[in-house]
């Protein structure tokens, strides 16, 4: 069957992934959130620690160390402390500890190249379900409030002058995010998710005219720097991880480029 | 029945008072201004009345059902965020894009609904977030000091744009501005705000009244005050010993 080829579940992960990341990814640019994507996602080494000490799934322990992680951040924002501080302090010390956790785990041999960098051409069927579970959550979650996300993103008082609570849309993000990072821990690793998250989107934004054409834009080059990236890997023997990486910054570059050029012609 | 009505509203933020025992009414297609120097709560009231910040005392209440369109006083698009004039006033209402056109024309600023957000300049802005605010029919408006960053020619233009929209749709409308020259002639009442209020009336009876002289009229004995527009000097606060 078709799934019997690692190459293949390998990319169907890497695309899982991209079309969840990508439209999410589009909101933290918007909101400048990137220094979140990055602490959400250095927390989750955290959560592998304590998943393989408790023997539980990686994802269900990345996933609830990703949301404390994201719910920490998002309470204690505004309060004393710049943003970036906050995050650069939590961000670091939450792989820091993650680092020393791991480090007790006696008996277990861990490949912490793996949980770091992700381990794309391991993916397994149940991975499979895991991924697309997930990015599915993400994309009805993000499909569902659109328009309320985006007028949240925008202002805040617009969004109660209409009606509705801001804070519970900054909610819905920072679990989209959780979920994302935690499904994508296998695919790219904690240290290259917020990559996967911000290239693509901010490569989209040279060529989208609204923000709908941007998630959409987005979606599409993660997902083709997913399969470029997992096919470099392959012929070149590179890393998967961060191979797909490379795609993406490649295609920002070009964009970018092109984008200039294009209102430089206008 | 009131559109608005507050009632001994107080805000805090941790140990500073902002607001306290505010009182007041928004009644159907009336223009209220407030007017306060900088700190007074303008701004808190404004938000405690959208439910964006939480009274530590007493209510506010609205007319149930009640359509608010808002104005904020700035809305800053991350340039990151491609949104089109059209998609912009599209945001939080289901409207065609006949209706986008038609607020566009009724705010003074036809032919931009294809128009990057971007590339408006400060005035076309705020014509446009007035115009997304009145796309949905909105018994009151409210506007937070809506016309910072436009020059003299520019917010006189806005405010009678105000006033064209009140004359033509009967919609209530609660102002914050600096402006007071401009905005007390266009105004039905006016509150003068600084953490309580301080008096309110139609603009001739605040302008008059010595609390608001006691913050705006200084050297010019009140009167003329309707005429200054100064940002650079102090107000003394005699009013709160005068109480």
């Amino acid at each position: 069957m078709m799934l019997d080829d690692f190459m293949t579940r390998a990319t169907l992960a890497g695309v899982g992934v991209a079309f969840a990341a990508a439209p999410l990814g589009c909101f933290v640019v918007w909101r400048r959130m990137a220094y979140f994507g990055d602490a959400t996602a250095h927390a989750a080494i955290l959560g592998v620690a304590l998943s393989l000490t408790f023997q539980m799934s990686i994802f269900a322990g990345a996933l609830a160390v990703a949301l404390i992680m994201a719910l920490t951040v998002t309470l204690l924002s505004g309060r004393g402390y710049a943003m970036d501080t906050l995050l650069g302090v939590l961000a670091h010390s939450a792989l820091a500890f993650g680092l020393v956790a791991v480090s007790f785990l006696s008996g277990v041999r861990i490949d912490l190249m793996a949980y770091l960098f992700g381990d794309i051409l391991a993916v397994s069927r149940s991975d499979l379900v895991v991924i697309w579970g997930g990015a599915a959550l993400v994309m009805a979650l993000l499909a569902w409030r659109w328009s309320h996300l985006l007028t949240a993103t925008l202002n805040e008082e617009l969004a109660y002058a209409s009606g509705f609570n801001p804070k519970r849309e900054q909610l819905i993000l920072t679990l989209s995010l959780a979920v994302t990072v935690a499904v994508a821990i296998k695919v790219v690793g904690v240290l290259l998710i917020a990559a996967l998250l911000i290239i693509p989107a901010a490569a989209a934004r040279s060529l989208a005219r609204s923000p709908e054409s941007m998630a959409l834009i987005a979606a599409a080059i993660g997902a083709f720097s997913a399969v470029a990236g997992l096919r470099a890997a392959y012929v070149f023997d590179t890393p998967a991880g961060p191979s797909i990486v490379c795609v993406a910054a490649v295609i920002f570059a070009c964009f970018s480029l092109l984008g200039l050029n294009l209102r430089r012609g206008a | 029945m009131s559109l608005i009505k507050v009632e001994n509203l107080s805000v805090r933020y941790g140990a500073n008072t902002v607001l306290s025992h505010v009182e007041m009414t928004i009644e159907p297609g009336e223009i209220v201004t407030i007017v306060g120097p900088n700190g007074s709560g303008k701004t808190s009231l404004l938000r405690a009345i959208i439910g964006a910040t939480k009274p530590s005392a007493g209510q506010v209440a609205l007319k149930p059902g009640l359509k608010i369109g808002y104005v904020p006083q700035k809305l800053h698009i991350d340039p990151t965020l491609p949104i089109s004039v059209e998609r912009f006033m599209r945001l939080t209402d289901r409207v065609s894009r006949n209706d986008c056109a038609a607020a566009l024309e009724a705010a003074g600023v036809p032919d931009l609904l294809l128009r990057q957000m971007s590339q408006l300049s400060g005035g076309q802005f705020q014509r446009v977030m007035l115009a997304r605010a009145l796309i949905n029919q909105p018994e009151v408006l409210l506007l937070d000091e809506a016309t910072q960053g436009l020059d003299q020619p520019g917010s006189a233009a806005f405010y009678r744009q105000i006033e064209e929209v009140r004359r033509e749709t009967g919609c209530a409308i609660l102002m914050i501005s600096h402006e007071l020259h401009v905005v007390m002639s266009a105004s039905d009442r006016v509150i003068c705000l600084n953490g309580h209020v301080c008096c309110q009336g139609s603009p001739a009876v605040v302008a008059s009244a010595p609390e608001y002289r006691a913050l705006f009229g200084t050297g010019t004995g009140g009167a003329l005050a309707l005429y200054r527009h100064d940002h650079d000097h102090d107000h003394d606060h005699h009013h709160e010993a005068a109480e």
